[in-house]
């Protein structure tokens, strides 16, 4: 039974899951770079609680002529897309809101990290995060059309825009099998959308820190906070888009959704440490000339399934 | 009654947001300004039940008025000092042209014989609407709708100084072609 509408009192449990699914994947990366540096990964999984602490009591670093507003705005739009994305994902069969436009509400509320991000980078009124912010625009553009592509083709699986009937349609298939490329380009530009791993450049070390260069203290707490609450929802939205959503034998529905959100979420953590920095003015064009057909043809592949079928 | 406060919320935060597009000091600020009333529309259109046509504003728009932040600022009237700038030309001329427009859009509001609701709202609101404005015409707009995306894309590659001459040499030998930047598949 998919698609059911929770209570009410469920919806203060989006955040709470998200920041303990975003808490893993910091704690998760942090321990991957303790090992590599060949210290004890151990150590580093209360590495971002105390990250955390640090941040909240340091001083908020002030800078001439910015934009304020718009500068603290950008940082707390990105937890709040994240929180607002969310309430379509469903846990095992129940969404906070099982809207009929579930996957099109998703892609904007990803969207909306796009306006968060050069928010930032334009209120810090510094070179490098406006830098970081233009960065920022030309990967979401390049990344937004197979993104949104590869939404399509597990929307058109399904015949539906309602993310409950999109799970429903892999009773007997997952649409990762089905549509692999689809589920791969997802992936991919979900890393991008989330400006994580390979395409973190918009926040890049070679731009000093790019859209976040001037963020310190609690400013950069909410955002630090709000990008891993992203990243653990585009790996939520991959389980019931991709993944079969709550099926599995035994274990109850939830527990499978978020075993299966966590081993979306841990390949994400652990391919962005695996993976170097691609330079988005190279790979704009990458985007566009392999993702886009990719998508396209995965498209017509699924509709002549769907015709057939 | 929620919404009808949702409604009166959405109008004026439409209306002041609009407005407030004219009395910001910075181009940032008026695109997000512009982009609020827009997704205060957008609320409004979901409001009629239009789930697809709402949620559809709020992507495009959020999408679009980033993309027109980058040209905004880029072609603004003063790129030499980007702040304080101000949208308006001809202050008092403007006012009354746009005071004039809203009164006679809202007189029309007040004035026009609506027809009166009979019946029960469809089951897909959204289908209901394209039928009703595109009705027979369907296919006519699906391929002005590609029409239009062809001229763009054609206008564009007219627009750009570089050919493939440009890229390939004269006689279109180049192994790799000459680009200011360097794709990421070495073309």
């Amino acid at each position: 039974m998919n698609g059911t509408t929770a209570p009410l009192w469920a919806a203060p449990l989006v955040p709470a899951l998200l920041l303990a699914l975003g808490y893993g994947a910091a704690a998760g990366t942090a321990a991957l770079r303790a090992r590599a540096a060949g210290a004890a990964p151990s150590a580093a999984l209360a590495a971002p609680a105390r990250e955390s602490a640090r941040l909240l009591v340091q001083r908020r670093r002030t800078v001439p002529g910015a934009d304020v507003l718009l500068w603290r705005l950008g940082g707390a739009l990105v937890p709040v897309a994240a929180v607002l994305g969310a309430l379509v994902v469903p846990l095992g069969p129940t969404a906070v809101s099982d809207l009929s436009v579930g996957v099109v509400w998703f892609n904007a509320m990803e969207v909306l990290v796009w306006a968060a991000l050069w928010m930032l980078g334009w209120g810090s009124n510094s070179v490098w995060g406006l830098v970081g912010g233009y960065r920022f625009l030309v990967q979401g553009l390049s990344y937004e059309l197979p993104h949104m592509f590869a939404l399509t083709c597990a929307a058109l699986g399904a015949g539906s825009l309602r993310v409950g009937d999109v799970v429903a349609a892999q009773e007997q298939v997952w649409f990762a099998a089905l549509m692999p490329a689809a589920f791969a380009v997802y992936l991919v530009s979900a890393m991008a959308m989330a400006f994580w791993g390979p395409f973190g450049a918009p926040v890049g070390r070679d731009l000093a820190g790019g859209a976040v260069a001037e963020l310190s203290g609690v400013d950069r707490l909410v955002l630090g906070v709000g990008r891993y609450m992203f990243l653990a929802l585009v790996a939520a939205m991959a389980v019931p888009l991709f993944l079969g959503g709550d099926a599995g034998p035994l274990l109850p529905g939830w527990v499978w959704t978020l075993a299966k959100t966590a081993g979306v979420l841990g390949l994400l953590v652990w391919l962005g440490h695996r993976l170097p920095a691609v330079r988005m003015d190279r790979f704009a064009e990458a985007a566009w000339v392999v993702l886009v057909p990719v998508t396209l043809l995965q498209a017509l592949a699924v509709a002549v399934y769907v015709l057939v079928r | 009654m929620t919404e009808t406060v949702v409604f009166a919320v959405c109008a004026v935060g439409a209306v002041a947001s609009g407005a407030a597009v004219f009395a910001v000091d910075s181009m940032a600020r008026a695109t997000f300004a512009l982009l609020a009333s827009f997704l205060f529309t957008g609320t409004a259109v979901l409001l009629l039940g239009l789930s697809y046509l709402g949620v559809l504003v709020v992507l495009m728009m959020v999408m679009e008025m980033m993309v027109m932040a980058v040209f905004m600022v880029m072609y603004m009237m003063n790129p030499a000092g980007l702040m304080p700038m101000s949208m308006v030309h001809n202050r008092n001329g403007a006012l009354a042209v746009s005071a004039g427009v809203f009164l006679l859009l809202a007189a029309g509001v007040v004035l026009v014989p609506w027809p009166e609701a009979g019946g029960a709202p469809p089951a897909d609101p959204a289908f209901a609407l394209g039928e009703a404005v595109m009705g027979r015409h369907m296919l006519v707009m699906m391929l002005v709708g590609m029409v239009l995306f062809a001229t763009m894309v054609a206008a564009t590659v007219l627009a750009t100084s570089r050919g493939r001459y440009d890229r390939y040499g004269d006689d279109l030998r180049r192994e790799h072609p000459d680009d200011p930047i360097g794709g990421g598949l070495g073309r």
